[in-house]
């Protein structure tokens, strides 16, 4: 699909007419049977040297003097990261997972030269221990419906050709020539889209306010600083299909009467920073951004502003002040920010979730996407499911299905085939949901119902080594140091809890201890001035809710049940189960484990450190916690 | 961004960067300091050839990113947001990476470092001595 139609020093798409035209050409271009290699650039399988894949299968074709009969494509992120990286032969679908440079040889053997399939590298079902050779028949991606991420696997970021091919800006050509912005607005409503950063706030509505707000210029803003720990959605549509990004937001500014938008990007992402920038010059050299759009009167430029870390810009008015170059310090939302917003002005914020489900509204129409998920949530919703879960990576489903079809059907249940305890939603300051909660629908209002919440879409899975009052002292910890300072509840409430938490984890707390936390909790809970402060004590308040049984035990019995909590477990080996096998010898960073072969070893206590991998390694599970 | 670019070319903020930013911009030097010591990326101390980052977020840390930095004192003798005396390496702990799949990840410069274990981390930065 490399082919280049478009000439060098290409003339601006003046109209409508124009970027058909050029997509005709582009389509007629792209043969459907010319095989073609994607390759996964997203940040996991980058990491896991999937640029190296992608430059020997180069190589290796080029030796062979096959570069021109097949194409070689780097491609956004897959989302199944756990398996990076990853390879798919196209047309036929064929999904290589965990490639090394090393097979590239073999793939193209078996794959281009021959109509064979290398079965090693194919994906081997961890239940059936079957194999199973095309990427769409494999259950981490059959049981999702993916609209926003459909493309992601198939199109090269830097290339604007690969997005024009699959439609792309047929929606914003269709509402400048053929719809009134109102009639936008309107439709947005019906649609039933609400805001996929966490809030849920229908966009629509906030659409209208804007649009009927007074003041010029006005802006259109793009919240892409996901700082959530756990979450990478956001990251991978911004790098991996950043133009839907892009046309969403025009055709909002359309809508609103705006000429002029910022991205505001968090600093951990280089490459969506860089798969942004080239986006935005090539649709400016198309005459898809810019001046004149399509040769109408709409014009809409947009600028890339880097975050410098904070977890506070998420939220809507730090991110303003972010951009407008203060600290990131929120502010009381008496007025609007849809009235008053960054510098001032009128300003509509949202999700990169959201705008890039924008296009694909305008283009199959309100009634498509209301009919998908539930009555009040609509459409679809992107999870990043991580944590203790078999298949790690992006899942796309409709709203409404059950917590236990996503981690259980599409994650393949809990990784080591440990027992299940709790589901994080909705980032640090989600809440944590035990087993009989499983069977929750996953909307924005069941979710809060529950004592957590939807959040921008992280999913942390977490098995029965986990300890739930740690994880209430990690989020509070991360919390109490992301808080900007500004209002009391927030800024004293969480290290007060911080402290509180820290003790009962160090084996200090008392039940009393335990009661006023509860207490502060519902304090910040209570008077926090923004959005991230009210929902900060969500991690204490769902696990006291939920598990308060270990939080018993870390103050009465003095135990860490999980066995994490350093100071309140003791490892040991049961002399019972313990076959002698030396993995746990290996495995001990600080060399306490000793014993003869094939005999039961034991651990020397002054010089365990407590760092658990003896209890990971062993097959026999003969390591136990006293 | 004028702050972002000073950061990228000297790898921190230099006092003297900080009094010509706030000179050039009108504004008082508290000013700059606000915004300086607000965001996590602005260090105002000189740091490391190596930037080692170590990632903490929430899959980072359900899988033991805690083991790896402590692997990582071990081995460097340093604890995050601390600098070796030879001024090679440099550890940050950070909040996300957003490499949450990989878990337990690191970066070294702009390396990812994925799933990572204690007894890959010698081996990972004698890569870079």
């Amino acid at each position: 699909m490399r082919l280049q139609v478009r000439k060098e020093n290409l003339v601006k798409l003046a109209s409508p007419e124009q970027l058909e035209s050029c997509r005709s050409e582009l389509q007629a271009a792209r043969r459907q049977d010319k095989p073609c290699i994607t390759i996964c650039g997203g940040t996991g399988c980058r990491a896991g040297r999937g640029l190296d894949v992608a430059r020997v299968f180069r190589d290796i074709l080029k030796k062979k003097q096959f570069d021109r009969k097949v194409d070689v494509q780097i491609t956004g992120c897959h989302g199944f990261c756990e398996r990076g990286p990853l390879v798919v032969i196209q047309p036929k679908g064929i999904l290589y997972v965990s490639v090394t440079p090393d097979d590239v040889q073999e793939i193209i053997v078996a794959s281009i030269e021959h109509d064979e399939v290398v079965e090693r590298l194919t994906y081997k079902d961890p239940g059936t221990k079957k194999r199973i050779f095309h990427e769409m028949e494999i259950p981490f991606y059959a049981n999702q419906q993916r609209i926003v991420l459909a493309n992601n696997g198939k199109l090269d970021p830097a290339n604007i050709d690969d997005y024009i091919a699959v439609s792309g800006y047929a929606s914003l050509a269709k509402v400048l020539t053929r719809m009134q912005s109102d009639e936008i607005v309107e439709l947005m409503g019906k649609s039933g889209l609400r805001g996929r950063g966490g809030g849920g706030f229908p966009t629509g509505r906030k659409w209208r306010a804007c649009r009927e707000a007074a003041g010029y210029p006005k802006y259109v803003l793009c919240n892409g600083d996901e700082g959530d720990p756990g979450a990478f959605m956001d990251r991978s549509i911004m790098e991996g299909n950043p133009h839907s990004v892009l046309e969403g937001m025009a055709i909002g500014a359309y809508a609103i009467g705006s000429d002029r938008g910022y991205i505001y990007v968090r600093h951990e992402y280089p490459l969506a920073v860089e798969n942004l920038g080239i986006a935005i010059r090539q649709a400016e050299e198309y005459g898809l951004l810019g001046n004149n759009i399509l040769g109408t009167d709409f014009s809409f430029k947009v600028r890339i502003s880097r975050g410098a870390g904070a977890f506070v810009c998420g939220e809507s008015t730090a991110l303003m002040a972010s951009i407008e170059g203060f600290s990131g310090e929120p502010r009381a939302k008496h007025i609007h920010t849809s009235e008053k917003g960054v510098f001032g002005k009128p300003t509509t914020l949202n999700n990169v979730e959201t705008w890039a489900n924008v296009p694909l509204i305008i283009d199959k129409g309100w009634e498509w996407f209301a009919n998908m998920g539930t009555k009040t949530s609509t459409g679809t919703k992107v999870f990043s499911l991580v944590g203790k879960v078999k298949n790690t990576g992006l899942v796309e489903v409709p709203m409404g299905i059950t917590l236990r079809h996503i981690i259980f059907d599409i994650g393949g249940g809990v990784a080591a085939n440990r027992s299940f305890k709790a589901v994080q939603t909705g980032g640090p300051s989600g809440g944590c949901l035990p087993e009989n909660q499983l069977d929750l629908p996953v909307d924005f209002d069941r979710l809060t119902e529950a004592g957590s919440m939807m959040g921008s879409g992280g999913m942390i899975v977490m098995d029965d080594r986990t300890c739930m009052v740690e994880v209430a002292r990690y989020f509070t910890h991360f919390l109490s140091k992301e808080s900007c300072g500004k209002c009391t509840a927030c800024r004293e409430g969480l290290l007060r809890m911080y402290e509180l938490l820290d003790g009962i984890t160090s084996g200090r707390g008392t039940i009393e201890q335990v009661e006023l936390l509860e207490e502060v909790g519902l304090y910040v809970r209570d008077n926090s001035l923004c959005g991230l402060g009210k929902t900060a004590a969500n991690p204490t308040l769902s696990t006291l809710k939920y598990f308060r049984d270990e939080y018993k035990a870390h103050v009465v019995d003095k135990k860490c049940p999980a066995g994490v909590c350093k100071e309140l477990t003791t490892f040991d080996i049961d002399v019972k189960i313990c076959t002698g096998c030396g993995k746990c010898v290996k495995s001990c960073p600080v060399e306490a484990i000793t014993g003869k072969k094939k005999a039961p070893h034991s651990i020397s206590q002054d010089k365990c450190i407590k760092c658990g991998m003896c209890r990971e390694v062993c097959p026999f599970n003969a390591v136990i916690t006293l | 961004m004028i702050l972002q670019d000073i950061q990228q070319e000297f790898g921190y903020l230099p006092p003297f960067a900080l009094e010509r930013a706030a000179n050039k911009l009108g504004i008082s030097p508290s000013q700059v300091y606000n915004v300086a010591t607000f965001y996590s990326s602005f260090s105002l101390t000189e740091r490391g050839r190596h930037l080692i980052k170590i990632c903490d977020g929430t899959a980072c840390h359900l899988r033991g990113s805690v083991n790896i930095r402590g692997e990582l004192k071990r081995q460097l003798g340093i604890g995050a947001g601390q600098t070796t005396s030879d001024k090679e390496f440099t550890l940050e702990e950070v909040a996300c990476l957003g490499a949450c799949a990989l878990a337990p990840v690191m970066t070294i410069d702009s390396e990812y470092h994925g799933s990572m274990t204690m007894d890959k981390v010698k081996a990972k930065l004698d890569q870079y001595k």
